[in-house]
């Protein structure tokens, strides 16, 4: 715990006040709740979760957007008072050609396959036996990855750009980005819901 | 509830996104499960050919990180925590049982290729783009970061870009 200006800025909570052992229970218990509610949300099928690209089924957006937006206004207001300290959380670096090229080959997984890992697993446990092949073929995937990584390594590692927040790329303030995502994510409810109702 | 039936999910996404924010808040970084299956992969050919795990690079850039058991790691709890918690919802909603679904259109055959397919793929780019959709697209946009965004917006896209190829698998 640090305190600044004299306001208790204590968290993460890891590893300074939850020790190792302590922090793999704590993961157990994140992950129960994490698949609770996607198995709950109705993650566990793949034509539920294909429905967003066929226009069909809109769940996955609204749950994705919906979490996105709740955490991200969360982690804002939590920096904001004093309650979390914005520059301990970890923030994904950004390699910009295999952010992309990665991204799409998930995409055209995620059509082929009709999950993406997450789901697979919440799926697998309710019993899919397309979702443990598809974790079966992920494993392989990623075992392919590591055995010719000295292919990839180099456009892998290419590309970096520090771990810049996505407003200061944009070189707007945390605030108005904010404001505008939340936006889009409303105004993409609503017209999803329209094209529903067609 | 009643059984079978799917939480709104805009209540769902709340709840997530709760969850996510409370996970971000005890450990200073956010969900995943892409991470966990590269442990298992790492973990599995660690104890059949540890010896060419010692001299493959991918491998020993890990263990640079992670001095202990590729098991005991924070998402490999939590996937395990996953499997738990979504058998749970299953039980309570009725749900369980086992089922290879597919489109009536499809037999089950092509079901099964396009899985093994799909999963080498999305395995295959999680770890390219350092993250799937929960680690680097939904957690990336919680930290507003630039890589996590782009790459969510990468597998959005993609998926969208591609389906027309595929739709024959789904409709």
């Amino acid at each position: 715990m640090d305190i600044k200006k004299g306001i208790l800025l204590w968290l993460p909570l890891v590893p300074d006040i939850i020790g190792n052992e302590l922090n793999l229970i704590v993961a157990l218990f994140i992950g129960i709740a994490f698949g609770f509610i996607l198995e709950q949300a109705g993650f566990s099928t793949s034509k539920k979760l294909v429905g967003l690209f066929y226009g069909y089924d809109f769940t996955v957006l609204r749950v994705f957007f919906t979490a996105g937006i709740t955490a991200m206004i969360g982690v804002i207001a939590f920096g904001h008072f004093g309650i979390l300290d914005l520059n301990l959380i970890y923030v994904n670096p950004t390699f910009i050609w295999s952010a992309v090229i990665g991204g799409i080959i998930m995409g055209l997984g995620f059509v082929i396959g009709g999950f993406c890992p997450g789901t697979s697993v919440c799926a697998a446990a309710i019993g899919k036996i397309d979702a443990m092949i598809f974790i079966a073929g992920s494993f392989l995937g990623v075992f392919l990855f590591a055995e010719g990584y000295p292919l990839f390594e180099e456009f892998y590692k290419s590309g970096f750009w520090g771990y810049p927040h996505m407003f200061e790329t944009l070189g707007m303030s945390q605030a108005a980005f904010a404001v505008l995502l939340t936006v889009a994510a409303v105004v993409t409810f609503i017209a999803t819901s329209l094209i529903e109702k067609e | 509830m009643k059984k079978n039936e799917y939480m709104n999910p805009y209540l769902a996404g709340f709840f997530l996104g709760l969850l996510l924010l409370v996970t971000i808040f005890i450990t200073g970084r956010g969900l995943g499960a892409s991470g966990a299956f590269k442990s298992g992969v790492i973990a599995t050919v660690n104890s059949i050919l540890p010896s060419h795990v010692a001299d493959t690079r991918y491998y020993t850039e890990f263990f640079e990180e992670h001095k202990e058991n590729p098991l005991k790691s924070w998402l490999v709890f939590e996937v395990i925590g996953v499997v738990i918690g979504a058998f749970a919802s299953g039980l309570i909603s009725n749900r369980l049982g086992f089922k290879l679904e597919r489109s009536p259109s499809v037999t089950s055959r092509i079901r099964i290729i396009s899985a093994i397919f799909g999963g080498l793929l999305f395995g295959f780019g999680s770890q390219l783009g350092r993250g799937c959709t929960s680690g680097a697209a939904l957690s990336g946009m919680a930290v507003m970061s630039t890589g996590g965004i782009i790459t969510m917006i990468a597998i959005f896209g993609g998926a969208y870009a591609f389906a027309y190829f595929f739709r024959k698998l789904w409709i």
